[in-house]
């Protein structure tokens, strides 16, 4: 069972103002990163459903429709934002948090 | 005539799981095929008896004792996650409507990163061995962890029926074998897997499973691309010529066939109204994060920042692929779709819609190939309900036996124990349903699994992860009220009301009941925490801080236990 020792290492953590900013931080990349994201896939599907056209235009002479870097461009989107927050995360993230809890630990 | 076209072609919104169903055609038995599966089956039974020897304790069966590294986890995630619906139903509804197709796959991709973003490693630092040790966390532990075990069961029930039918559809076609041997074969395998191995052996399907998907799909591809120069292009230019011709050979006018061919390059009538594509898209996206066999991988890694790598390398993989179906399904409208030796009579797919990515095999690298493809689509399926199996019966085992019923007292040996029964009962019970379904249009199924776990278990992790006002009132009710409110909007839906019982008319006229139960879910969770004046509640309400630190920094996190 985690004892009155962890309980009182979690408080002295949770009390970091370093700390309180981090987890701050990580939130906000969190909820913008999956704002995007989101967004963007409703946006996909509201321009299915309300156009088409646009989606089954021709780019320039061209057979391929705008569509399909559209299409192909979202599923590129969602590797591409979990490799930046992952690489943020890991370069940033990780080692001012061992920091804290270091600092904390008993 | 001998082939039917795949339901696909029919079915608007559920499509994808239809991929493996209608009628398919038996096929004459196919000896390379069923050496190559044979090859498979001798590898994994081998993997499982090694693993055997190292599943021990509950946490061996549960999670492969921690031990299994952000790359491995990822790879095992893709492999637990594209089913051969997703590649031979996402290729043939690129085969016959063209564009269509890249919207699933878009939808099934998008919440990966959202599983990330909120949720990935907060579950790894506060989890052990199932998602409703998170759910539960600062909770009473028996209301929560019972509506978690129900709703794993149910999301699970749905997703095994699906894939039980369509393995039987699937190696009838592929085989030649009779649909009950295939269900039994499944059945009987995915058994071996799970009670021997547990979750080590589980994994090491998947990622076996895994590698070989993508390397085959990846040498489809690129073969594919080979014959236009590498220029997608060209191989889209080919590709509406030759649904152009088909057009005039069918007697259409010359407008109207250079339409038709064209209208692959465009959405078709996949999606029809606004509200049916926001709800279907909000139910593959928040489905995802919701799956109880996708969240139990995540307590396999040694620690947050492995469990972040897993998900990267899931999406990648997961994304990559469904890149490879896109060009696979185009390779096949010109390299299958023109070859009167994959056609009936009537210019229909032989064997059943669901071939083209089969057919295009055997074009490509003959019958050697065609049966390394054919084996791949079986060692597919065994991957996943070996997955889904594995997170049932620890809903059983670890949540109602030994949390609820022992609280908590229960011992290691006896966890294993009732895992190991259960995995017997559900292997039976899926054999069973598999038997039963056979001739019943199971379509619905794989997006009533989605709308479940984006409709109950989503929003329970979302607000007892980021809300210090949840209360386990509000998440044992509210979700159960989002599944609820899931559960019976798909029943009165078109796909189940109108295609699958024939009642007329559907009450609820949309595709996907997500757009509806997902706010459900949610308000009703906020609601009743809200009113909870219970003693209960304030426990909960006061335990949020210390939750909330151990969820961000790893403190007191189960560690790997075999390192």
């Amino acid at each position: 069972m985690a004892g009155s020792a962890e309980d009182q290492y979690v408080a002295a953590v949770a009390a970091d103002p370093r700390y309180q900013a981090l987890v701050a931080r990580r939130a906000r990349l969190g909820w913008w990163l999956s704002a995007i994201i989101f967004f963007a896939f409703v946006a996909y599907l509201l321009l299915i459903a309300f156009d088409k056209a646009l989606l089954g235009a021709p780019i320039g002479d061209g057979v391929t429709s705008i569509g399909i870097p559209i299409g192909l461009g979202l599923i590129l989107l969602a590797i591409a934002l979990t490799g930046l927050y992952v690489v943020h995360a890991n370069r940033h993230h990780d080692a001012q948090m061992a920091q804290i809890l270091k600092d904390h630990a008993a | 005539m001998r082939a039917l076209v795949g339901l696909i072609a029919l079915l608007p919104a559920p499509a994808f799981a239809a991929a493996l169903e209608g009628e398919a055609q038996r096929q004459p038995i196919n000896w390379v095929a069923i050496a190559m599966f044979v090859a498979f089956v001798g590898l994994t039974l081998w993997i499982t008896k090694a693993a055997a020897a190292r599943t021990r304790t509950a946490s061996d069966f549960y999670t492969a004792g921690g031990g299994i590294s952000g790359f491995q986890n990822g790879l095992a995630m893709a492999g637990d996650y594209m089913s051969a619906a997703s590649f031979l139903g996402i290729s043939a509804q690129i085969f016959n409507d063209g564009y269509d197709g890249l919207i699933y796959s878009t939808g099934f991709l998008v919440g990966w990163p959202i599983l990330l973003f909120l949720m990935a490693e907060r579950l790894r630092n506060l989890g052990r061995y199932t998602f409703a040790d998170v759910a539960s966390y600062r909770f009473a532990q028996p209301p929560v962890r019972s509506f978690a075990a129900v709703s794993t069961l149910l999301v699970v029930s749905f997703y095994l029926i699906a894939q039980m039918v369509g393995a039987g559809q699937l190696i009838k076609l592929l085989f030649g074998l009779p649909y009950a041997f295939a269900v039994v074969i499944v059945g009987g395998l995915m058994m071996l897997y799970v009670l021997f191995g547990g979750m080590r052996a589980t994994t090491w399907v998947q990622i076996i499973k895994a590698v070989l998907l993508l390397g085959g799909a990846s040498f489809m591809a690129l073969m594919v691309l080979a014959q236009f120069g590498f220029s997608l292009e060209t191989l889209f230019a080919r590709a509406v010529e030759v649904k152009t011709q088909a057009a005039l050979a069918d007697g259409a006018g010359a407008i109207e066939a250079a339409e038709r061919g064209r209208s692959i390059m465009a959405p078709g009538n996949f999606i029809k109204d606004p509200v049916s594509a926001i709800s279907f898209g909000l139910a593959l996206m928040l489905g995802t994060a919701g799956l109880p066999h996708i969240l139990m991988r995540f307590f396999t890694v040694p620690d947050a920042k492995e469990a972040r790598k897993s998900v990267l390398w899931a999406t990648g993989w997961i994304g990559y692929f469904y890149i490879l179906t896109f060009i696979i399904g185009f390779g096949a409208i010109i390299l299958v779709g023109t070859d009167a030796g994959y056609l009936d009579g009537q210019g229909a797919l032989r064997g059943g819609g669901n071939m083209a990515a089969i057919h295009l095999a055997h074009a490509i690298g003959g019958n050697a190939f065609l049966g390394f493809i054919s084996a791949v689509a079986f060692a597919t399926i065994l991957a996943v309900v070996a997955g889904l199996t594995l997170s049932a019966a620890s809903a059983v085992s670890h949540d109602l036996y030994a949390t609820v019923f022992k609280q908590g007292q229960a011992s290691s040996v006896d966890e294993l124990r009732v895992s190991r029964l259960t995995t017997l009962a559900l292997g039976a019970l899926a054999v069973l349903l598999g038997l039963v379904f056979e001739k019943q249009n199971v379509a619905f199924m794989v997006s009533l699994a989605f709308a479940l776990a984006a409709s109950g278990n989503f929003p329970v992790l979302i607000l007892s992860l980021l809300w210090s006002g949840c209360t386990t009132r509000g998440a044992a009710w509210g979700g159960t009220i989002g599944l609820l409110t899931a559960f019976v909007l798909t029943l009165l839906s078109p796909a189940v009301w109108t295609t699958t019982f024939g009642l007329g008319t559907a009450p609820f006229p949309y595709s996907s009941a997500a757009i509806f139960s997902v706010p459900a879910g949610f308000i009703a969770i906020w609601l009743i925490s809200r009113l909870d004046r219970s003693p209960r509640a304030a426990v909960d309400r006061a335990g949020y801080p210390a939750q909330r630190v151990r969820a961000e920094t790893g403190i007191g996190a189960f560690a790997a236990s075999d390192h």
